[in-house]
């Protein structure tokens, strides 16, 4: 452990890396690890970044549960997952440092830039812990260089905390290379709002951190890019389904706060207005609910965003919706549940109750984007389907899909998507408000204003007419009717692509956020003479066609989620009592299958290694037949 | 009758063909007899002729419960939604499309029990529409279950014992709310003022608030006996920025000249018990509305394109 010595620069080309920034929450990692992972997407790297957040905004400093952090894996090809572990991390101080080590992050021969301030700190309580940290993770062959780093700030700023980031930054410009007026415009544009010396003095930082590490590291990476000619757009999954929002021509999005979901209407907030939409702010979920399906009703193409306990709120709403057939887009941006469970961290647990959460026999559409690209896709086919089936549609995407930066090819915008709603045409004599095509299900929908179209919509069991009716056959024809809806448009859908051969041992089968880890984790195995393959579904409900043919060319089918599943041999759990991941659940009772599954749940998206393990495990169980 | 007064609107927007009160009623309602919610509907009725609203631009939204029934009954577009939320979809349909007249209607259970927390904010968004609680002091619907507002020691099947507590009061809530604008309070049995009252409620521009006495014979035959019977336990509040109405004088000799743009005065009205008090207790056309605040002016579907590759601009690599 040493200060690296000055140095002959040895610089190693590489075709990926990830790095971690480890702070105090408040200490801005997240600005310094977006700056930085944009600056890599903006040369031309593919990128993939998560966040560490804590739940609170500020916990107490230098603790290990303070520690608020980015992850940043980026490479010369696509990167479509965090990946296994850090290669190289900067870490403001050892016990935020600590926590990273305890969750088994970062690699065994992981650089590791630490504040040098700490070691020999005036506060004997401060060595005393700086010291244990170090010894507990001396398990590992970490490369630590010690770094000035707070030291290094104060000459520029008086608070550190508000100085640290830019410094570190500017470290990994250096050892990354990176295009430093690249991060100077994106400094430019995050202080916009604020007087230019902050600008001024945030690049100073960044220009000291190239200086400071230019003067003592003695290794650079290269990470090279592959030149491309298409547009590209870097952005994460919020963003992405927020623009994608109103690309899709979504003029109201009502909300209540909540993480993660929340950053969505932050982004609409800034810009709907200028394209004629607005964002309402509800007094509570089942308001905005409320509030979205009367816009929808009125003739707004209408959204709601939430995450996993709004969802909750919402439901009987949703219900209301389905019944009386308003279109409407639901975005639920998943968290780790149940309860308040693990707001900032991401999970897959929403699934059953997107699919049933309603009260009676509700149909529903729900789609699960797989990469922050489809984010954006999918608001837009969300209305399209909410529309044309007068339907709900939910969205359901993750906190790793939320706020992981990816890029991708800038969508062509269609200037039909912004298309409204309202059709205010005389009804014609005699058409009923549920004329349901009895074959289809499909009815034309009639929005006021719409002359000789007066009706009034009810939740309760309704005729063609709208009248409330508890006639044994008008409630089974509605029922019918709404079913039917979903059946068609799965007629519409394609069986979904396999990653890998089309018959093999093992089929894995995941949804939504996870593809980019499973598709590595089956790749690995491929690439040792496993016969493995994998698809990833889009459409929950109604579910992508086919899937039990192409089950029936697998010797074993398991799901891959992020949710809670019972672990085989487990006390109590038998063929019995075990339940297993929610898609499993679904996939069983869809095909008949004997449907496997490997889930997880540890507030944290999956690691293709862990993945990778459980693929062997399956193929070659142990004596007890569980996961070695 | 009232379709051929429809189908004659469809052919001209500003049709000089005029709308009765009755080709505002799309079906006889369905209300036990005697039940005041039938009052209220004629009510609403006549206005809609009065001020000749078009049946197609007139939204009707209401929550669940007998008086939630009403939407079913008036020759207009109709939301009958879910316990409680009535006031969200309105605002949700305001928002939308704020040349709608939009009424909404609500029983006590729906708007002070389950639905509170949304009418406390809906009178705080001010949007324009006019929100009529028909408050017959219990759940008629569910079969006389204890309601916020049900007299205190009054049984019910919940309370057979009678409600513990002192009744929730309405028309104070309401006054307690910032920007609320508009609050009045009228009576079933007392249809020339429940019209009158109506008429303000509608000609105010926000969220018009009526409280309406509501009799149930079904289930609280005796609520409101004392008054129906001796209008000399009534007092009308009377202002010409409020109601007003002559025909009344002779009835009510109980009259009292108020400013609706006194809040204290309402308010310390409103608390007081000694007699009923049927009038406008507040009313200020100033204050701000929310889909007004909110207007945005629209954007053509080809500038949103042009405005939105613009936006790529900043996430471009
Ligand atoms: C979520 C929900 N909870 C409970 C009910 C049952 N429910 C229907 S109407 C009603 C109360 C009706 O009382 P009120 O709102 O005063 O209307 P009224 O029938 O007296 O006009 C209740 C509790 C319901 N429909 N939905
Ligand atoms: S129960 Fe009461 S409120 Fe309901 S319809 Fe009958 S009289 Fe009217
Ligand atoms: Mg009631």
């Amino acid at each position: 452990m040493s200060t690296a010595d000055i140095k002959s620069v040895e610089c190693m080309e590489i075709p990926e890396h990830t790095v971690e920034i480890i702070t105090n929450s408040g200490e801005g990692a997240q600005k310094c690890a977006q700056i930085f992972g944009q600056t890599c997407a903006k040369m031309g790297n593919g990128v993939w970044t998560v966040e560490i957040i804590p739940a609170e905004i500020e916990p107490p400093h230098h603790t290990v549960t303070s520690t608020s952090g980015n992850i940043i894996r980026f490479g010369t090809e696509k990167i479509t997952n965090w990946g296994d572990q850090s290669k190289l991390a900067i870490a403001f101080n050892d016990q935020v440092l600590l926590s990273r080590h305890r969750l088994d992050s970062l690699k065994d021969d992981c650089i590791i830039l630490l504040d040098s301030c700490w070691q020999q700190h005036e506060d004997e309580e401060i060595r005393r812990m700086y010291e244990e940290a170090m010894d507990e993770m001396s398990t590992k062959n970490y490369r630590f260089v010690l770094v000035p780093i707070e030291e290094e700030a104060l000459k520029i700023v008086d608070n550190p905390s508000h100085g640290k980031n830019m410094f570190a930054l500017g470290m990994l410009a250096e050892i990354y290379q990176r295009d430093v007026s690249i991060i100077e415009k994106q400094i430019a544009h995050i202080f916009r709002l604020k007087p230019p010396k902050v600008t001024e003095k945030n690049i100073e930082l960044v220009k000291s951190g190239i200086a400071w590490a230019k003067e003592n590291l003695d290794f650079q990476f290269r990470i090279n890019s592959i030149p491309f000619d298409e547009e590209r757009i870097v952005m994460n999954g919020n963003q992405a389904a927020a623009i994608g929002a109103i690309a899709a021509g979504m003029e109201m999005c009502a909300m209540y706060p909540i993480t993660p979901a929340t950053s969505v209407s932050h982004e609409l907030s800034e810009i709907i207005e200028s394209y004629g939409g607005m964002v309402h702010q509800a007094e509570d979920e089942i308001a905005a609910a409320g509030v979205a399906i009367g816009a929808s009703y009125a003739g707004k193409v209408a959204l709601t965003v939430t995450s996993g306990p709004g969802m909750a709120l919402k439901t009987e709403f949703l219900a209301l919706a389905i019944m009386i057939e308003v279109p409407l887009v639901v975005l639920n941006v998943q968290r780790g549940g149940p309860s308040t469970g693990l707001p900032t961290k991401v999970e897959q647990s929403d699934l059953l109750s997107s699919l049933f959460g309603q009260p009676g026999d509700a149909p529903r559409v729900v789609i699960a984007p797989r990469t922050i690209e489809e984010c954006f896709h999918a608001m837009i086919t969300a209305r399209r389907i909410a529309e044309t089936f007068r339907c709900v549609v939910i969205v359901l995407t993750d906190a790793n899909l939320a706020t992981g930066v990816q890029q991708f090819t800038r969508p062509p915008l269609d200037v039909r998507w912004q298309q409204g709603a309202m059709d205010q045409s005389p009804v014609p004599e005699g058409l009923r408000p549920y004329e349901w095509d009895l074959e289809t299900g499909l009815s034309r929908r009639i929005i006021p204003g719409s002359p000789g179209g007066q009706h009034t919509v009810t939740g309760l069991a309704h005729d063609e007419d709208s009248l409330v009716s508890y006639h044994p056959s008008s409630n089974e024809l509605g029922m019918k009717m709404r079913s039917r809806k979903l059946a068609v448009f799965q007629s519409t859908l394609m069986p979904p692509e396999l990653h890998g051969e089309q018959e093999g041992d093992l089929l894995v089968v995941g949804w939504g956020s996870t593809e980019g880890a499973i598709v590595e984790a089956v790749d690995r195995a491929c690439s040792e003479g496993y016969k493995v393959s994998t698809c990833q579904l889009t459409f929950l409900s109604p579910l992508e066609p086919g899937l039990k043919e192409i089950f029936s060319r697998f010797k074993n089918v398991m799901t891959v989620e992020i949710n809670y599943s019972d672990t085989p041999g487990d006390p109590y759990i038998n063929e019995d009592s075990r339940r297993y991941g929610q898609l499993a659940w679904v996939l069983r009772a869809h095909t008949l299958v004997d449907v496997d599954c490997w889930t997880s749940c540890p507030g944290q998206p999956l690691r293709p290694r862990d993945i990778y393990t459980h693929i062997i495990a399956k193929l070659e169980p142990n004596e007890e037949g569980v996961a070695a | 009758m009232s379709s051929i007064a429809i189908s004659l609107l469809d052919l001209e927007a500003d049709s000089p063909v005029c709308l009765e009160a009755d080709d505002y009623q799309k079906r006889p309602g369905k209300w036990c007899a005697g039940c005041g919610d039938f009052g209220a509907l004629n009510a609403v009725k006549r206005l809609m002729a009065k001020e000749q609203l078009q049946p197609e631009k007139t939204v009707f939204v209401s929550g669940i419960g007998c008086s939630s029934r009403f939407p079913h009954y008036v020759n207009a577009y109709g939301f009958h939604g879910i316990h409680g939320r009535a006031l969200p979809v309105a605002t949700g349909v305001k928002l939308a499309r704020p040349e709608l007249d939009v009424f909404v209607t609500m029983g006590d259970g729906d708007c002070t029990s389950i639905g509170a927390g949304h009418w406390i904010h809906a009178i705080r968004y001010n949007a324009n529409m006019v929100v009529l609680l028909l408050d017959n002091n219990i759940y008629g619907l569910t079969k006389n279950q204890t309601s916020p507002t049900t007299p205190q020691g009054y049984a019910s099947m919940t309370s057979p014992r009678g409600a513990v507590l002192p009744a929730l009061d309405p028309l104070q809530a309401t006054l307690g709310v910032s920007n609320a604008s508009f609050v009045a309070q009228t009576a079933d049995w007392v249809p020339v003022h429940m019209y009158a009252t109506m008429q303000a409620a509608y000609e105010h521009p926000g969220f018009s608030f009526v409280r309406i006495l509501q009799r149930c014979p079904k289930f609280t035959p005796d609520v409101f006996q004392k008054n129906v019977e001796n209008p000399d336990l009534t007092e009308l509040l009377v202002h010409e920025n409020g109601v007003d109405v002559p025909a009344l004088e002779q009835l009510f000799k109980a009259r009292r000249v108020h400013d609706p743009l006194n809040i204290d005065d309402a308010r310390s009205l409103a608390r007081r018990s000694d007699m009923l008090r049927l009038g406008v207790f507040f009313r200020d056309d100033s204050l701000p509305v929310y889909e007004k605040v909110r207007a945005v002016p629209k954007v053509s579907a080809e500038e949103k394109v042009a405005r939105l590759n613009k936006e790529f601009e900043r996430y471009a690599v």
